[in-house]
């Protein structure tokens, strides 16, 4: 029978069953369910498959790496901005290449379903001039992962996997294959690659640009990529990923007129796209994300008018596309449907009854009008709702750990009370680095530690900071008579309110460490905090 | 062969439960499944919905069209009426009666029900009531199920089936209030005749 699986599931399970011996992630909606699927596997476990959680994205792929540079296979996954995180290490393994196979899995959110912005990772795919996959269906996602690091280890480059929300967060029924087995170490037998001096480097930046040749050749012979022309000389579709499931599902799959170019791998096979452009007037490229594609047809071809996609209007710049748009593109659906009834009222998510976070926002709030209310700097976490409404504690949401340093940046201008909030894991993620350049500078800033013991908005994973954040901001030198514990609960918040308004009164970097663990957390996994802790003392 | 269920609610209502079984049931039935959900930020006391869709030959998207949605299935009855634009034109309405209120302008729970009312194809159940009858509000998304099950092309028997290979890591008890909360809902579909004519 087939399995029932997530499009995020089936990807892990055709990573396992593809001999892989480390996944390396941080959590990011929506990419988690990968790296949790293999936490969970017995099968994983069994075959000791490294699995525990990195504490950010750069260091998760620095260690796949070092996995492939022994010779075995690897994947590293993260969210689509997880990947400007990795991005040193991304470029730059492109250029020493890999050993064992090597993929990274990359899980895009257009429309911004749990995101800051939509950025499409396949231009980061051709930034790196390395091999991308872009599965359309579940079944491919599995099945793509076998062929990921046999690609990885023929070209000898990491591959790059996309997925996007709705493939991630999506089930379906999957055909399991055969699995094999993992491979055994093998060191490089020259390292000499891996050492990126200027004079190596130099040599692997040729031969990468050499190879390119090569990859689009594999695209051309791929099963992923797949040409059929129909009898309609007027509109070709090229479409990449899930896009062709939208187009598919307006014009059916049995006898279409239409010609059709699937295209899930890329670079793009030239001489197919060129097949399909030759054969038809025009060709409307759908893809999910940017228009990279229809950019490069631009490159391709000289008519412009003959392509048309999000650039030319013809499909929406912004926003994940859906069946309908892509209906709508093609002429064939134009039915308006009945509007939302006037009765329903919008309902956005918002921090769960009884969260410590709201007792904290609760404190800050109670200072605001004595500071200011612009000078509360925030970071990516449940916490980041306390920018909305009725709490409104909360002014800036940027990117991981920035709630520090724009603070910083913002008191080195003038700005008094200058106050950040990040959470636990946020901070030893990206938070750590910039607090030292606070206290290196003694930068008149108070650092809001809200720590739940938990990576609560993605599912309440374990968090690397449980039981390390006192040493960690000592270490760091943060002053003792500045670093506060506060536990954010209604029956403290006169305390609580007078602890920070004693902090915001010290010109320098004091630290207040917001403790309490996240309400979502099952009982065991309080009973397994309190044993980290312990195992640490 | 080809069904389009929206399953809507509040995060944490416990939709995917609902999901799980019908997935689990097409599947036993061979047939094609594809259900799409939501992780994440939204997940935090904010509307969430699952499109479920199950057919006899491949599926294409994940997501259903405008239009196109033979039952939307609602735990809530203000979330029954966010998806009323993917509706087909002579689709059915299923929701609980119990309103889940955690905004401020929380419309009248009788507008609700009045907006509802001008769709021919309507259940109002009065899921959590019926569920706390039997011991536990939790199996009120179960009784919402077995009332909608009469308009679901999948049989009774694959069906619960379903719930107990969902439940079978849990207490015999947790699996017959399930199996019971279903029969509860069927029940009130059997007193709907343009329901029951429908099937």
């Amino acid at each position: 029978m087939k399995s029932l699986l997530l499009g995020n599931e089936a990807l892990a399970q055709g990573s396992i069953d593809a001999g892989l011996s480390g996944v390396y992630a941080y959590p990011g909606t929506p990419s988690t369910e990968i790296t949790e699927y293999i936490q969970k596997s017995k099968l994983a476990k069994e075959l000791n498959i490294h699995t525990t959680w990195s504490v950010n994205e750069k260091t998760a792929m620095e260690a796949a790496l070092g996995m492939s540079y022994v010779g075995k296979r690897s994947m590293v996954v993260m969210k689509h901005v997880g990947l400007n995180v990795a991005s040193d290490v991304f470029m730059n393994m492109a250029v020493s290449g890999v050993n064992g196979g090597l993929v990274v899995v990359v899980a895009d959110d257009p429309s911004m379903h749990s995101s800051q912005n939509e950025q499409d990772s396949r231009f980061y795919g051709k930034f790196a001039m390395i091999p991308i996959l872009e599965p359309s269906n579940q079944q491919e996602a599995y099945d793509s992962m076998l062929y990921a690091f046999d690609l990885s280890e023929e070209v000898k480059l990491p591959v790059l996997l996309r997925m996007v929300t709705r493939l991630s967060h999506s089930r379906a029924g999957i055909v399991l294959r055969k699995r094999r087995g993992p491979n055994d170490i093998n060191l490089p037998t020259d390292t000499s690659r891996f050492a990126l001096l200027p004079m190596n480097a130099r040599k692997q930046f040729d031969l990468l640009v050499n190879k390119q040749d090569a990859l689009i050749e594999y695209s051309e012979k791929s099963n992923l990529n797949s040409l059929k022309k129909g009898k309609n000389r007027g509109v070709g579709i090229l479409a990449c990923g899930i896009a062709h499931n939208y187009v598919m599902e307006n014009i059916g799959d049995e006898e279409t007129d239409y010609s059709i170019l699937k295209i899930s791998q890329y670079p793009l096979p030239k001489e197919k796209v060129k097949a399909l452009y030759d054969h038809c007037d025009e060709i409307l490229v759908v893809e999910d994300g940017y228009p990279i594609v229809e950019e490069l047809l631009h490159n391709y071809f000289d008519e412009d008018d003959k392509i048309k996609g999000k650039l030319s209007g013809d499909l929406p710049r912004t926003g994940e596309l859906n069946p309908n748009i892509v209906g709508r593109s093609l002429g064939l659906f134009q039915n308006k449907m009945a509007p939302i009834p006037s009765v329903v009222t919008p309902r956005p998510p918002q921090l769960c009854e009884g969260c410590g976070h709201t007792d904290l926002f609760n404190a800050i709030n109670e200072l605001i009008p004595v500071i200011g209310d612009k000078n509360v700097f925030g970071d990516i976490g449940c916490y980041a709702l306390g920018a909305l409404p009725p709490l409104g504690t909360i002014n800036t949401l940027i990117d991981m750990g920035a709630s520090i340093t724009m603070a910083k940046g913002a008191a080195d201008a003038g700005l008094e009370n200058a106050i950040a909030v990040i959470g636990d894991s946020t901070f030893t993620h990206s938070g750590m680095t910039g607090l030292l350049d606070a206290v290196y500078e003694n930068t008149p800033i108070t650092v809001i530690i809200s720590d739940n013991s938990a990576v609560a908005m993605t599912g309440a994973q374990e968090s690397t900071a449980v039981g390390r954040l006192h040493k960690i901001c000592l270490g760091i030198g943060v002053h003792p008579d500045h670093l506060k514990t506060i536990v954010p609960l209604k029956k403290n918040h006169e305390e609580n309110v007078e602890i920070l308004r004693n902090e915001l009164k010290y010109k320098g970097v004091s630290v207040i460490i917001s403790e309490r663990p996240c309400v979502r957390l099952s009982r065991d996994q309080k009973e397994q905090i309190k044993a980290r802790i312990a195992a640490l003392n | 062969m080809n069904t389009n269920i929206i399953l809507s609610g509040v995060g944490g209502q416990g939709i995917l439960t609902i999901a799980a079984v019908l997935d689990t049931a097409a599947l036993n039935q061979d047939l094609f499944i594809k259900q799409s959900e939501v992780h994440g930020m939204s997940q935090r006391g904010g509307a969430v919905q699952s499109h479920v869709r199950i057919s006899d030959k491949e599926i294409f998207s994940d997501l259903i069209p405008e239009g196109k949605a033979d039952l939307i299935l609602s735990v809530e009855p203000m979330e029954l009426l966010r998806y009323i634009p993917f509706l087909k034109k002579d689709g059915w309405l299923v929701t609980d009666s119990e309103p889940f209120i955690n905004t401020s302008n929380y419309p009248e729970k009788d507008d609700l029900f009045e907006e509802i009312k001008k769709h021919p194809n309507h259940v109002i159940v009065d899921a959590t009531q019926i569920a706390k009858s039997i011991g536990n509000s939790k199996v009120a998304n179960m009784v919402l199920l077995g009332t909608a099950s009469a308009i679901i092309p999948l049989s009774e028997d694959s069906l619960l089936e379903a719930i107990k290979t969902l439940f079978q890591h849990k207490s015999e008890k947790i699996i017959k209030l399930n199996l019971e909360a279903f029969a509860e809902g069927k029940k009130v579909a059997e007193g709907i005749t343009n329901l029951a004519a429908n099937q």
